[in-house]
């Protein structure tokens, strides 16, 4: 009963704060418009690649391929961009923490709600290039299957909450630093590269490619953009499956939940509520 | 029971000790040199139910750290607290669900939306049915003369309406303790007083118990029968505002119209004279001598009109503060 109780309870915050943070991120809707298309990071790499036929050929993609993956890490990466650490150094130094802390609510739940209203009011403006993408490169369009594409969003949403938790790690450091966001510099520069962002992981030679599958990053990206792009997976060592894709996802949460609550308990101790 | 036990309190801070110049800059940048603030010493008090009591201090005393370990956003250094019968510290749901602070300069409204959906969101977190969260929303509003506002966009609101909707914010899970920091901060004569007959109000009605930091002497006088006098982290005084305004002033001012002027020396031996203006003379007489000195001057000058009062509280914790010191509690 107090479970239904709670559960009853979550369902009822979780939805009263998407909401209220949707209807705050619409008032922002021409920003967000521009983020999105900033993040076009892929496009570019797409007309590199392209330029380059024959390393494309390399890698096993053929150039309808290579385009649907380009287009397929964009859409992974729009879904699952985190700006936590920002935004949490922002409100400590404003002191707009102070009163998260005296509710009974953990505050990262706010900032998971404002991160899923965000993606909502992307929606519309992702499937506008996507849709442009497609007229400009009509030889790349294909559509994954109904499994391929739930397995597509399930991975996004898992790469969204990896990435989320590892931003929030170091957005905890603002408690022994103020400029935590710094920090957040470390995890770009191989985010990047690693991730498949700027180039497919089968383009990597074999070491760095199993070098890479031991970190999260190709999780966030590759492995999203491989399942939504509806193509199949390559084969080999150093490959990265369906269900070794997931298991990893899987891996990588249980670890950092619990590494996240320590560092959060600790940090909390240590908190001075400047600017309150 | 008290309601707020707070037993040899202590808070320390590290804090960076930078000289100013290239030079301090490139030392400091070399070799950080820190320092301890001790912030809060050993501060012992306790609070009833129900109780509005005032907590003052100049700038820098210690009294928003007091509230920020009161509320447990802070840990302490050092000493015993217990609010609510909560260890604040660890905020659990319980502790949390009965507390609020109110921060003068400080916000919990969504700046882009209208204050009814950061309400909602309240209502939602602390667990508060619909049906009662909209029936407080309304009675609150009332209180507070708050309508439309509700409905416009904080950015767009006054400060003194955005206070308003901040306290409605902070209220609306009804709590048994209110923390308040400067409720009236920036907000104008009328504002305040509104503020101020709100929170009467609402310790009427719902028995709440309050803590209130103010630099604002009219918020105290009007509403805190008791008082905790904090000066660079310690506790000076704690008892009622009389009793402060007696230590802090062990005279009494007098006012004598006199029929014809007279010279200074034709009141030594009364008090201190304060000012003399031709027929009227201001003096400051020694409470225990009070009576008696009145009936002599009576007795011993032609008075057209006399007026014994008390110097106004605000002047005597103004120039207290001023001064920076507090030798009358020592």
């Amino acid at each position: 009963m107090a479970a239904r109780r709670r559960l009853w309870h979550g369902l009822r915050v979780a939805r009263t704060l998407w909401a209220t943070q949707y209807a705050y991120m619409l008032e922002y809707r021409a920003e967000i418009a521009l983020w999105a298309l900033s993040g076009v990071v892929p496009f570019i790499m797409l007309g590199v690649w392209s330029a380059a036929g024959t390393a494309a050929q390399a890698s096993g993609f053929s150039q309808p391929e290579l385009a649907r993956y380009f287009l397929c890490a964009f859409v992974a990466r729009q879904f699952s961009v985190v700006w936590v650490v920002w935004q949490f150094e922002e409100d400590a130094l404003q002191g707009r923490l102070s009163p998260y802390l005296l509710q009974p609510l953990h505050p990262l739940w706010r900032y998971v709600a404002s991160h899923q209203a965000e993606q909502a009011t992307r929606l519309p403006f992702v499937l506008v290039i996507a849709a442009l993408f497609f007229l400009l490169q009509p030889l790349a369009f294909a559509l994954p299957g109904p499994g391929r594409a739930l397995l597509g969003v399930l991975a996004v949403g898992l790469a969204f909450a990896i990435n989320f938790l590892l931003q929030s790690l170091i957005a905890a450091c603002c408690f022994w630093t103020e400029r935590a966001s710094a920090l957040e510099r470390l995890l770009y520069i191989p985010y990047l590269f690693l991730s498949g962002l700027v180039a497919p992981l089968e383009s990597f030679p074999e070491p760095v490619r199993a070098w890479a599958l031991r970190t999260p990053f190709p999780l966030m990206v590759a492995f999203p953009a491989r399942l939504l792009s509806g193509d199949p997976f390559p084969t080999g060592p150093h490959a990265l499956s369906i269900a070794g894709g997931f298991g990893a996802m899987a891996l990588w949460i249980v670890l950092l939940v619990p590494l996240l609550v320590l560092v959060w308990r600790a940090g909390v101790r240590r908190y001075s509520a400047m600017g309150a | 029971m008290a309601i707020v036990r707070a037993s040899g309190l202590s808070k320390t801070y590290r804090v960076a000790d930078k000289q100013p110049g290239l030079r301090g800059t490139v030392r400091h940048f070399l070799r950080r040199r820190t320092r301890d603030v001790a912030a809060v010493k050993g501060v012992s008090f306790s609070i009833e139910p129900g109780e509005v009591v005032g907590f003052l201090g100049p700038n820098g005393a210690g009294k928003t750290t007091t509230l920020k370990m009161l509320t447990g956003l802070i840990h302490p250094s050092g000493g015993q607290l217990e609010v609510a019968g909560h260890t604040p510290w660890r905020r659990q749901r319980t502790f949390l669900e009965c507390i609020t602070l109110v921060m003068g300069q400080k916000q919990q409204l969504i700046w882009d939306l209208p204050p009814l959906d950061s309400l909602r969101v309240n209502a939602a977190v602390y667990g508060i049915p619909d049906a009662i969260a909209n029936r407080r929303i309304q009675e609150l509003a009332e209180m507070l003369e708050l309508g439309e506002e509700l409905t416009r966009p904080v950015r767009k609101l006054s400060l003194g309406q955005r206070m308003k909707a901040e306290l409605l914010a902070a209220l609306l899970h009804e709590p048994q303790v209110l923390f308040l920091d400067e409720p009236t901060l920036g907000l104008d004569v009328n504002a305040q007083a509104r503020v101020r007959q709100f929170l009467a109000d609402y310790n009427q009605r719902t028995g709440a118990t309050v803590l209130l930091t103010s630099h604002y002497m009219a918020d105290i006088t009007a509403l805190c029968p008791r008082v905790l006098l904090i000066h660079e982290g310690a506790l000076f005084y704690d008892g009622s505002l009389v009793g402060l305004s007696e230590q802090l002033a062990p005279w009494r001012q007098v006012r004598l119209e006199l029929a014809h002027p007279l010279p200074a020396d034709a009141f030594a031996g009364y008090g201190e004279i304060e000012s003399l203006e031709g027929s009227e003379v201001r003096l400051l007489i020694p409470r225990e001598q009070l009576t008696a000195s009145v009936n002599r001057l009576l007795a011993n000058h032609e008075v057209v009109d006399l007026e014994v009062s008390d110097p106004p509280i605000e002047e005597l914790i103004g120039r207290l503060f001023r001064q920076g010191s507090l030798e009358a509690f020592r």
